[in-house]
């Protein structure tokens, strides 16, 4: 009784039987499994098993349907809105078109490693509603789309072809009459007809008897949509027509042959002779399209259920019930898109069909949107589900993004919830990531993801990268703390180390004072190293009295100084200052007494030189 | 979904938690074994462990990652009535290149009298909090004022909530018309202390967290909670485990300009669901909290979805099998499940890398029997759905099983 709607357990191995719990974590793309106990303690399993939910997105051949696709998803997009529907329609069916080309594509790929059968059922159903839902041809053109899906998804008779006309005497192959049905059951004539010369001529006592099923055949009416002719005169040629076949077989004239027979009951549309054919047309829906080319050719759409329904119940005998695909196809043959849809969810696994089907019958304005305070209508929803499964993936996600751009509703939030857990794993992948979030002013993620890369780069002690991070991140605590890293390895060393990105900090070095410190020492070292002592010595002192220098940072600086104190041509005419500075910090901290012995005498013979300087400019 | 690896976890005794950092590239462990191991994904999808070493003197309940903004932070709480932070030094190259990493403890958390039951970080807009909750009641909210100093934490609050308390979750929500708010669970089984859920949330004007609401319809002792990610609503959803599982809605009411107490909440029912017929032990969302797992003491873990109708199914089952393990890891086993009425022979070998859950294999005569699981699985978009408990959805099978010549459905014949 329980749950007879849900996909059958995953069975994880476990070590142990009944009584046992399972734990379990959410990752990304899977979630994590393992046994506990959460009553009592006792041994358990020690497995962990990472049970994923989309298999499909780890397919490398998948990987090309699921780039492809996302090229022509974004071409749908920019079609413009206000074009007149009637303009529209062609442009629709291209695109309906290329998807299914993709498809193809894929399943020839495919071809080679098995397993194409999932694609070819929904390369099916997606044909069969561009033909109902898209293209919406009207009766007449109607059963020719319909004859080209059939054809299109049941080529084997052309394998059988070959098969036959290769071997040494075609019509005397085992196959041949398969192959003369199978193509009459698709309305093939033309082939058909030329594969009976061949059989023909084995009969020369036959020949009247096969002259007249080839007159039969080429005589047989097909609608001309782009013709002059009406439906109604089309009509009456094909009643016309029907009729003769119909005499062709009140007069016995095939009795003699029974293949002959076969063919001239097929013509007249004979449903027993149709359904003995069962293993030739193989499915219900291949069986409704020749019935209908030969019994109702001008059908129209919405008679159409009528006949699937019962070509169904004939087709399938009583022993067996519909399938998926039979439910899916029946619910598009009564324009029941909804249904189409909420199949096709329920028996594919993955949500590339239809997400990308529901997306283009949206923009054909064929569906109701169904609003709702927690979810957006049908096509964000199924969008959403088929871009979170993209997101999973290492390299895919990037294409997830321009789905959820296209997603009005909750869009911008599953974006910026998946986008912040890509994981960063090189400064490459961490640009990339935050370029698309710039680009859609995400400001918010956009310093997270900087402040995630800081702090890694802090940790790995490269503190160039980290201050640019930051920088970037607009963090005034980080990038004070980063600077006194700088400095503190400064009075270490001697030395600074980026100095590329120091020396160009520009305005960014106003994001924190001790950044602003940072550059405008590191400008003053710059200044000293060209010998331009006056402005160094200017900048030197404007630091101190701007109170910009953290005061632990004062002793160095005065050292800084000293050489300074002792040049020619710098007169301080501040050393007042300075000398108020210097006591300030004598005051404070305990410092090792020669160098305040050395400064102090450093200054006072810069009092010395200014004075003496300063007298002799008066006198 | 299928099980794409195994990892012999190697811990010595019953495994308590497993989490998943931020990014999704390393996971840590704890267990009874009083160790936490920490676990990195390789480039190819494999685990390493790059580091297991002793945490408490008891056993470990919960291990929990800081946000990566605060650098590689662990915390972890235990019976011994500790909480504990740990922090990965960059140790020697030569330790890389073994694929090695150090964790150093920076502190010990030590107010609990009792067992520390659970342990949160708070949503990173918060700045580094720490929540614990202890089996005496108390919630604690501790915070590192310096990020780049991880061995101080100072106690900020300290709330009794006058039950045992076995849980908590923090609202992630960070718009500024959220103030923080968390919920805890009490897993009392007393059903005459009335609820067990508690929501508490931060007022700005007194500084301190008051309880805004108290589910009074959660009775029986609840295991686990979770906040779903916020997703720009206007309103907070809840998950909670208890003897069933519960998803509530939290919609702030209106306040008066002038009123300065709690925001009171319409607290309203989503789901509930009774499918594990026993305890539920765990809840907790995917990151577009479109999913909802849940574990209980039928062993299963069960997946839920909403639909874009807002109705909540049972989309998963995982369940034990009962039989040892022997490979460490394994192929991918897909769950093709076959059946179909038409495609050719020769393209329908089933293939684990192709789609589907289901197949459409050969002309194999469609058995009956078969099909409603085919039918009937967890579709997120079947729309009728009696949310408590949920039904069977029958109408997916509609009138094109009108025909007599098909076998007529077993529940509607059981019915």
């Amino acid at each position: 009784m329980e749950e007879v709607d849900v996909e059958p357990p995953v069975t994880v191995s476990t070590g142990s039987a009944a009584g046992k719990h399972l734990g379990f974590a959410w990752g990304p793309g899977d979630i994590l499994v393992y046994e506990t106990l959460y009553k009592a303690s006792g041994m358990c399993s020690p497995f962990i098993h990472e049970v994923r939910k989309d298999e499909d997105i780890y397919s490398p051949i998948l990987r090309k349907l699921f780039n492809e696709s996302h090229h022509i998803f974004v071409g749908l997009q920019t079609i413009r809105e206000d074009l007149p529907s009637k303009n529209k329609k062609p442009q629709f069916v291209s695109i309906s078109k290329n998807y299914r080309s993709v498809i193809r594509a894929c399943m020839e790929e495919l071809q080679q490693v098995a397993g194409v059968s999932i694609l070819l059922a929904i390369e099916l159903i997606w044909n069969l509603c561009e033909v109902l839902f898209i293209d919406a041809a009207p009766a007449g053109s109607l059963l020719l789309h319909l004859l080209d899906w059939v054809r299109l998804h049941k080529a084997d008779v052309d394998e059988k072809a070959r098969d036959v006309l290769q071997s040494e005497s075609p019509a005397e192959h085992e196959s041949y009459w398969d192959v003369v049905l199978g193509y009459v059951l698709q309305g093939r004539l033309e082939e058909a007809r030329q594969m009976l010369v061949k059989q023909a001529s084995l009969h020369p006592a036959a020949r009247n008897m096969f002259k007249l099923m080839d007159t039969l055949l080429s005589k047989m009416p097909f609608y001309n949509p782009s013709g002059t002719q009406t439906l109604t005169e089309f009509d009456v040629k094909w009643r016309h027509w029907h009729e003769e076949v119909d005499r062709c077989l009140q007069d016995n004239s095939f009795a003699s042959n029974q293949h002959l027979e076969a063919i001239c009951k097929i013509l007249v549309g004979d449903e027993d002779t149709l359904l003995e054919h069962k293993d030739l047309l193989s499915t219900w829906y291949h069986f409704l399209v020749t019935r209908l080319l030969f019994c109702h050719p001008t059908v129209k759409p919405t008679e159409l259920h009528y006949y699937a329904q019962s070509c169904l119940t004939m087709f399938l005998d009583s022993r067996s019930a519909p399938e998926p695909l039979d439910s899916i196809l029946l619910a598009a043959f009564e324009f029941d898109i909804h249904q189409v849809i909420k199949d096709c969810s329920i028996a594919l696994n993955n949500w590339w069909f239809v997400a990308h089907l529901t997306d283009l019958l949206d923009h054909c304005k064929l569906l109701q949107s169904h609003n709702l305070h927690f979810g957006s209508n049908l096509r964000e929803f199924l969008l959403l589900e088929y871009a979170s499964g993209l997101f999973t993936h290492h390299s895919l996600w990037q294409l997830a993004v321009d789905y959820f751009d296209h997603c009005p509703e909750f869009g911008r939030v599953y974006l910026e919830l998946q986008i912040e857990r890509v994981p960063l794993d090189t400064e490459r992948k961490a640009l990339k990531v935050l370029r698309i979030c710039e680009q859609r002013q995400m400001s918010e993620q956009v310093r997270s993801i900087c402040k995630i890369m800081a702090m890694r780069a802090l940790r790995n002690n490269r503190l160039g990268s980290a201050l640019s991070w930051s920088i970037r991140a607009k963090d005034a605590a980080f990038a004070t703390l980063i600077s006194e890293r700088f400095l503190q390895d400064y009075c270490a060393k001697g030395t600074f180390s980026d100095l590329d990105l120091i020396d160009n900090l520009g305005p960014a070095m106003l994001l924190s004072d001790r950044l602003t410190f940072l550059g405008k020492y590191r400008e003053f070292h710059k200044l000293y190293g060209e010998k331009r002592f006056r402005e160094a010595a200017k900048l030197l002192l404007s630091l101190m009295t701007a109170k910009i220098a953290p005061r632990s940072f004062w002793m160095t600086l005065l050292t800084d100084a000293l050489p300074l104190l002792e040049q020619k041509e710098v007169s301080f005419q501040d050393t007042f200052d300075l000398q108020k500075h210097t006591c300030v910090s004598l005051q404070e901290e305990d410092i090792e007494v020669t160098k305040v012995e050395l400064l102090r005498l450093a200054l006072a013979r810069n009092l010395a030189m200014a004075i003496v300087k300063e007298g002799t400019v008066e006198a | 979904m299928f099980v794409a690896r195994s990892i012999a976890a190697d811990h010595k005794d019953l495994i308590h938690d497993v989490s998943y950092d931020f990014h999704g590239r390393r996971m840590a462990t704890c267990s009874s074994d009083q160790s936490v191991k920490v676990w990195d994904k390789s480039e190819n999808g494999e685990w390493h462990c790059t580091a297991s070493w002793k945490t408490h003197s008891g056993s470990v309940w919960r291990v929990t990652w800081a946000h990566p903004e605060f650098g590689q932070v662990l915390a972890s709480c235990s019976f011994d009535r500790t909480a504990a932070v740990w922090e990965e030094i960059v140790g020697e190259s030569n330790d890389k290149q073994r694929g090695l990493s150090h964790w150093i403890k920076r502190t010990t958390l030590v107010d609990s009298r009792t067992s520390v039951t659970d342990v949160k970080f708070a949503p990173k807009h918060m700045g580094l909090m720490l929540t614990t909750c202890s089996a005496d009641g108390v919630v604690r909210i501790y915070e590192a004022p310096d990020v780049m100093n991880l061995s101080q934490w100072s106690l900020q609050h300290e709330i009794s909530c006058k039950l045992s308390c076995s849980c908590i979750s923090w609202n992630p929500s960070s718009s500024r018309a959220h103030p923080p708010m968390f919920a805890v669970g009490s897993d009392d089984s007393n059903v005459a202390y009335g609820g067990k859920v508690q929501i508490y949330e931060y007022n700005e004007n007194t500084r301190k967290y008051a309880k805004a609401e108290t589910l009074m319809t959660v009775t029986d002792a609840v295991h686990d909670i979770a906040f779903a990610p916020n997703l720009g609503r206007s309103f907070h959803v809840l998950a909670i485990a208890t003897k069933d599982v519960r998803i509530f809605k939290l919609a702030p009411m209106r306040k008066e300009s002038t009123s300065t107490g709690p925001t009171k909440f319409e607290v309203q029912i989503v789901a509930q669901f009774d499918n594990h017929n026993s305890q539920v032990w765990r809840v907790s969302w995917n990151i577009t909290s479109t999913l909802l797992a849940s574990s209980g003491d039928d062993g299963c873990v069960r997946l839920w979805k909403a639909n874009y109708m807002d109705n909540w199914k049972c989309t998963g089952i995982l369940k034990g099998d009962g039989s040892p393990l022997t490979g460490s890891s394994g192929q991918p086993t897909a769950m093709s499940t076959v059946v179909g009425s038409s495609v050719q022979a020769s393209q329908s070998a089933l293939n684990g890398m192709s789609a589907g859950r289901y197949f459409f294999p050969p002309l194999d005569p469609p058995r009956a029997g078969t099909r409603y699981g085919h039918l009937l699985p967890p579709s997120s978009l079947i729309e009728n759905c009696d949310v408590e408990p949920i039904q069977p959805q029958q109408q997916v099978l509609p009138h094109r099983l009108s025909s007599r010549a098909l076998l007529p459905l077993p529940e509607a014949e059981g019915q």
